[in-house]
């Protein structure tokens, strides 16, 4: 087995298409899960008692079980219970789920690590609860939280390669059909690694950024 | 709306679970006047504060702000009937508050800080809103600091943010709770100073503070608080001159030391 760039270049447009498919559902996946992720915490944090009951078992079951059975059960065992679902519609609502479990545990601890005090004076200068949740908690938290969801956006990215197995024409399948045919696993999976590493940089890096602009909003020491 | 106090706080009883940390506090706080509440650490003085700001509700009694009875009216048979949201926020809206950890927020500069409410609960344009913000800003000393974050400023410089900041909404009730406990020693003066002009301008203020100085020289009152209940009320000469209540003494010696008690 010898390394060949060549067999790269020749199938450099097919790669870049499932690139955009991996790129496309990374990002829809995990803007979707930052969002459903923020509406579970609300309702847990403000809701009634059994609303919070309610979600803690399916948090906790997703968070509890692997990505790539979930996402097997979800697509072959859908149909069972009439959720019929093309493989990319399957793997965008899995990516969804799986993310917003993981992103409603970060909203929660963010909402626990905004100090109450900063909550109390907004109350004393009349804001109601959505002005402080809008004006006052949710900076403060994007703040408090930017690391770790760029990290969980980072984990978001690597999951997009198990959605190859219900066939979605993401990355991973397209190079590892490539490599299959060609009986090139190396080369394959050699491009693979870099162009995830790549992505994961440019998503961190990101993340720099916009901590650095955010570094002046830390909290002040009293 | 002459004559009537500025603060009348009924019967007023706290409880946390089982323990009654406010145990019937009557006090009245005229226009005008600067009131200070002293008593040991524990004694209540916050959840009293935190009552009349409303941020803690009460159990029994009533809190009544010029007049208007706060949250609970009282009812035919003197029971305690909750009164609506809105009537409650604008009998709120009367009295400015300021903490002892100041509680900015630290994602506004200081003229955010003090604009924000502004524009968030009175509409008022943005524009319009820091050119009032700027104005209370600098009342404190403090227009060359106002694109400043908090985590730039001082302890000293954010608590005069945290005063502008209730300020700018034009309260004629002022509560303080410990407003220089955390500050340095070399930091209290800026901000005891601020609070001095406010009274001077008439403002009627409730201050919790273990800065005897300050109470005996600016204070209208000194109402002294132990265990939950109001144990000695009265000017400061009467309070701190003696004949001495045997708590205000002990208290004195905890907060000065003994020699600096027995000069007053
Ligand atoms: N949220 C709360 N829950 C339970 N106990 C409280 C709470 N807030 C205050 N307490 C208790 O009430 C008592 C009086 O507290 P506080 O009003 O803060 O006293 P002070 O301000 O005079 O030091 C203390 O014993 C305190 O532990
Ligand atoms: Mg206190």
């Amino acid at each position: 087995m010898t390394f060949d760039p060549d067999l790269i270049i020749q199938y450099l447009p097919d790669i870049v298409r499932a690139l955009g498919v991996t790129i496309l559902l990374w990002i829809a996946g995990s803007a979707l899960g930052i969002v459903v992720g923020f509406i579970i915490a609300v309702a847990r944090r403000y809701g009634p008692r059994w609303l919070d009951l309610a979600l803690f078992a399916p948090v906790e079951l997703i968070r509890g079980t692997p990505f790539l059975v979930q996402i097997f059960l979800l697509y072959y065992g859908g149909p069972f219970i009439g959720l019929s679902l093309d493989s990319v519609t399957a793997g965008l609502l899995g990516l969804t789920i799986y993310g917003a479990a993981y992103y409603s545990e970060l909203w929660r601890s963010g909402f626990v690590a905004i100090p109450k005090g900063h909550v109390e004076a907004a109350q004393c200068v009349g804001f109601n609860r959505t002005q402080t949740l809008r004006r006052i908690i949710l900076p403060e938290m994007t703040m408090l939280l930017l690391p770790s969801m760029v990290n969980m956006t980072i984990l978001m990215l690597k999951e997009t390669a198990i959605l190859s197995i219900i066939s979605v024409p993401e990355l991973t399948l397209a190079v590892s059909a490539l490599g299959t045919k060609h009986y090139a696993f190396v080369e394959g999976f050699a491009v693979l690694a870099l162009i995830y590493w790549g992505l994961v940089e440019a998503c961190s890096a990101m993340g720099r950024f916009a901590e650095s602009r955010l570094s002046k909003y830390r909290f002040a020491a009293s | 709306m002459t004559g009537l106090p500025a603060i009348k706080v009924e019967k007023l009883v706290k409880r946390f679970g089982k323990t009654t940390v406010l145990n019937g506090i009557d006090l009245v706080v005229e226009r005008g006047e600067v009131t200070c509440l002293l008593g040991p650490s524990g004694s209540g003085k916050s959840t009293l504060l935190r009552c009349v700001a409303l941020l803690e509700e009460a159990n029994e009694g009533f809190i009544e702000i010029n007049g208007m009875p706060l949250g609970f009216a009282s009812g035919p048979n003197g029971e305690r009937v909750r009164l609506p949201a809105a009537e409650t926020q604008k009998v709120r809206a009367h009295i400015g508050m300021v903490f002892q950890q100041f509680n900015l927020w630290p994602h506004m500069t200081a003229l955010g800080n003090v604009a924000e409410a502004l524009v968030t609960v009175r509409g008022m344009p943005r524009k319009d809103a820091e050119e009032r913000a700027m104005a209370q800003l600098s009342k404190v000393g403090l227009s060359d600091r106002a694109g400043h974050y908090p985590s730039e400023l001082s302890g000293g410089q954010q608590q005069r943010v945290a005063i502008a900041r209730a300020l700018a909404l034009d309260p004629d009730i002022m509560l303080f709770d410990e407003p220089t406990s955390s500050l340095d020693p070399e930091l209290t003066g800026e901000v005891l100073n601020v609070m001095r002009d406010l009274a001077e301008s008439g403002m009627t203020m409730l201050v919790v503070t273990h800065e005897i100085g300050f109470a005996a020289s600016v204070g209208s009152k000194i109402v002294f608080l132990d265990q939950g209940k109001l144990i000695v009320e009265g000017k400061p000469e009467e309070v701190f001159g003696k004949p001495r209540h045997e708590r205000i003494d002990q208290f004195l010696d905890t907060y000065l030391d003994r020699g600096a008690a027995t000069l007053l």
